[in-house]
C-alpha cells in the first residue's frame, strides 16, 4: 500500500488550519490550548496520536469530528471548508469510535436492530420497517468476523454484552457503511488487556479490508509504534514528534518514552 | 352486581381514554427519557380544540383530526424550546403547559367550561347508530375500546418503522443518532409531538363523552400519565409478549381501578389529587427498588 502511495502525490483528506481555540475563555481558568496549529491527513494514512492528558489529542478530534468549533481557522474536509457543519452532518463521512463502550452502541436496542440502524446510515429512516429480517444473514456474517459468538445472540439487548463486546460492535457498525475517515479516540483504553488486543486486532483487519484513513488518539504506546503509518505526539496543543515511513518503522517505544519524559522534565513536572 | 358492572364498565371506558395519553406519554417519558409537562395543558387543550370545532358545526372526526394535530404542534413547540433554545426539559414542558391555559381560554372564548349538547359526536353519529339496540346502550365502551387499539396499533407499528426505532436510539444514546448521521434534536421533537398528539386526542374523546370542554381537565394529567406508565410496565414486564405500548394502556386501566376502589371505599373527592399524588410515588419508588435489586442480583 505505501509504494503505490509514494509513486503519486498524496492527497489531503482533512486539514486543520491556522487553529486558535481557548477554554473557558475570558474566566480565570481561561486555557489556551491550540494557537494557529496546523494538521493534515492525507488519504490512505493510519495516524497513531500519542500524548499526556491536556496536550490536546481528544480537542483535535472533537475539532475534526465537529464537537467542538475552533475561534478561528478552518476545518477542511477534501477541500471543503466544514469549518461550520455540524457534527451529525460530517458523521456522514466519519466515523468514531469512542473510549467508552456505550457511546457507539444502543443499550436498549438488540444487536439485530443497532446493525439495522446503522446499515440505514445516510438513509433517510422513513417509516419503512426498521429491521430488515431478510438481512439477517448478512449481518449475522458481520459480527460473526468478530470470533465473539455474537451472530447467536442477534436478539440481545447490547447493554448484555461486555465491555469488549460492545467496542467491538461499536467498530463494526462505525464502518458499515463507506466513510471516509475512521477516528478511533482512545478506543481500547477502556477495556481489558485481552479485549483491547482483540479489538485491536478486529481494528486493523477493518482498516485494511476497507481500506481506510485512520486517525487514532492511543495511551498504549505500542500500539502507536507498531501500527500505522504515521506516528505524532502532541504536547501542549503542538505536534512535537511528526514521523513517516521508514523513519517512523525506527521508533521504539524508549524513543517514544524518552520524550515524553522530556518534555514532562522541561514542564517542571 | 349491576353497580359493580356499571363502576367496571366506567373504570374500563376512563382507565383506556387517559391511556391513550398513557401510550403517548411511553414514548416520552420512557423512551425519549423526558418528563414532558406539557401533557397538563395539552390535554385540555385537545378537548377544547374538539369541542370549538364541534360546537361550530364541524365533523366530530374532523374535530378529532383538529384536537390532534394542535397537539402535536404544542409538543413540538416543547421540543424546540428544549432543542434549539436550550431550555431544560421540565421548564419547557411547564412554559407550553402554561402558554396552553390562555390559548385552551382563547379557544373556549373566555369560559372554563365549552359545552355542545346534542351536537354530534363521536359516540353519536355516523356508524355508531347502526349498532343493534343491545350493544348501543356500550357503545362508548366499544367505541373508547377501538380507538385506543388503532393508537396502540399505529404507535407499535411506528416505532418498528426505521424512523421509530431512531427514535428510541435518540432516548437512549444521543451520539449514537449523531454517529449515523441524523439531528437526535429532531427526533426529540418528533416524539414529543407524537406523545401530546396522543394526549390530545385523549382530551379530544373525553371531551366528546362528556359533551362538555372543561378547561381544568389537565391537573393532575402528568401525574395520571406517567404512574400508569410505570405501573403497567411493573405489572407486565415480565411478560415479553406485551408490547410496551400495551402495557402503558393496561396500567391505565389498573390505575384508574385503584383510585375508583378507593372512593368506592369513602374516600372523599377532596382526597383525590393527594391520592394520585402518593401513587405515583409508591410507582416511582418500587420502580426504582425493582431495578436495584436486578442490578445487585
Amino acid at each position: 500500500m505505501a509504494e503505490v502511495k509514494e509513486t503519486k502525490a498524496p492527497e489531503t483528506l482533512i486539514s486543520l488550519e491556522h487553529i486558535d481555540l481557548t477554554f473557558n475563555p475570558g474566566t480565570v481558568n481561561e486555557t489556551v490550548l491550540f494557537t494557529d496549529f496546523n494538521f493534515k491527513v492525507d488519504k490512505g494514512e493510519f495516524v497513531s496520536v500519542v500524548g499526556s492528558n491536556g496536550s490536546g489529542k481528544t480537542t483535535m478530534l472533537n475539532l475534526i469530528c465537529g464537537t467542538l468549533v475552533p475561534e478561528s481557522g478552518k476545518v477542511m474536509l477534501e477541500g471543503k471548508d466544514i469549518t461550520h457543519m455540524p457534527e451529525y452532518k460530517r458523521a456522514r463521512r466519519i466515523g468514531r469510535v469512542f473510549q467508552d463502550p456505550a457511546k457507539g452502541t444502543c443499550p436498549e436496542l438488540t444487536i439485530l436492530e443497532n446493525l439495522a440502524l446503522a446499515d440505514n446510515k445516510g438513509g433517510s429512516y422513513s417509516l419503512t420497517r426498521g429491521v430488515n429480517r431478510s438481512k439477517l444473514d448478512y449481518y449475522k456474517e458481520l459480527v460473526s468476523q468478530l470470533h465473539l459468538r455474537l451472530e447467536d445472540k442477534m436478539d440481545t439487548k447490547v447493554g448484555a454484552l461486555s465491555g469488549g463486546q460492545r467496542q467491538a460492535l461499536a467498530l463494526i457498525i462505525s464502518t458499515m457503511t463507506p466513510i471516509d475517515l475512521l477516528i478511533l479516540d482512545e478506543h481500547t483504553a477502556a477495556l481489558d488487556p485481552q479485549s483491547s488486543e482483540t479489538v485491536m486486532e478486529l481494528t486493523l483487519d477493518v482498516i485494511e479490508k476497507k481500506n481506510l484513513t485512520a486517525l487514532m488518539v492511543t495511551h498504549n504506546l505500542r500500539y502507536a509504534v507498531e501500527y500505522g503509518t504515521r506516528l505524532v505526539m502532541m504536547h501542549d496543543g503542538a505536534a512535537v514528534i511528526d514521523s513517516y515511513g521508514k523513519d517512523k518503522s525506527a521508533y521504539r517505544i524508549e524513543d517514544l518514552l524518552k520524550t515524553f519524559n522530556e518534555i514532562s522534565i522541561e514542564c517542571g513536572n | 352486581m349491576n353497580i359493580f358492572l356499571g363502576l367496571a364498565e366506567t373504570v374500563l371506558k376512563e382507565g383506556l381514554i387517559y391511556g391513550v395519553m398513557a401510550m403517548g406519554v411511553y414514548i416520552t417519558y420512557k423512551i425519549l427519557n423526558f418528563p414532558d409537562l406539557s401533557v397538563d395543558g395539552t390535554f385540555p387543550l385537545g378537548a377544547c380544540a374538539a369541542a370549538a370545532c364541534i360546537a361550530k358545526g364541524m365533523d366530530p372526526w374532523l374535530a378529532c383530526l383538529v384536537a390532534i394535530l394542535a397537539g402535536a404542534i404544542a409538543g413540538c413547540i416543547t421540543g424546540l424550546l428544549h432543542v434549539k433554545l436550550g431550555i431544560t426539559d421540565l421548564l419547557s414542558g411547564i412554559l407550553v403547559m402554561t402558554a396552553m391555559w390562555s390559548v385552551n381560554l382563547i379557544i373556549t372564548g373566555g369560559s372554563a367550561i365549552l359545552q355542545f349538547f346534542n351536537k354530534p359526536t363521536i359516540f353519536t353519529s355516523g356508524l355508531v347508530k347502526l349498532l343493534p339496540q343491545g350493544i348501543y346502550a356500550h357503545r362508548q365502551l366499544l367505541l373508547i375500546l377501538l380507538l385506543a387499539i388503532a393508537v396502540r396499533l399505529i404507535l407499535a407499528w411506528y416505532l418498528s418503522t426505521k424512523n421509530g426505532l431512531l427514535l428510541r436510539a435518540a432516548g437512549n444514546n444521543e451520539q449514537y443518532v449523531t454517529g449515523l448521521g441524523k439531528d437526535p434534536g429532531i427526533m426529540k421533537i418528533i416524539g414529543l409531538s407524537l406523545g401530546n398528539a396522543c394526549t390530545a386526542f385523549a382530551g379530544c374523546i373525553l371531551a366528546q363523552m362528556n359533551e362538555n370542554a372543561d378547561i381544568n381537565s389537565g391537573k393532575g394529567m402528568v401525574v395520571m400519565a406517567l404512574a400508569s406508565v410505570i405501573i403497567g410496565l411493573a405489572v407486565f414486564r415480565k411478560l415479553s409478549f406485551v408490547h410496551f405500548v400495551t402495557m402503558a394502556v393496561l396500567g391505565s386501566v389498573i390505575y384508574k381501578a385503584c383510585l375508583m376502589a378507593a372512593l368506592q371505599l369513602g374516600l372523599p373527592n377532596s382526597y383525590l389529587k393527594l391520592l394520585m399524588a402518593i401513587l405515583l410515588t409508591v410507582a416511582i419508588v418500587s420502580e426504582k427498588f425493582g431495578k436495584g435489586g436486578k442490578a445487585n442480583g
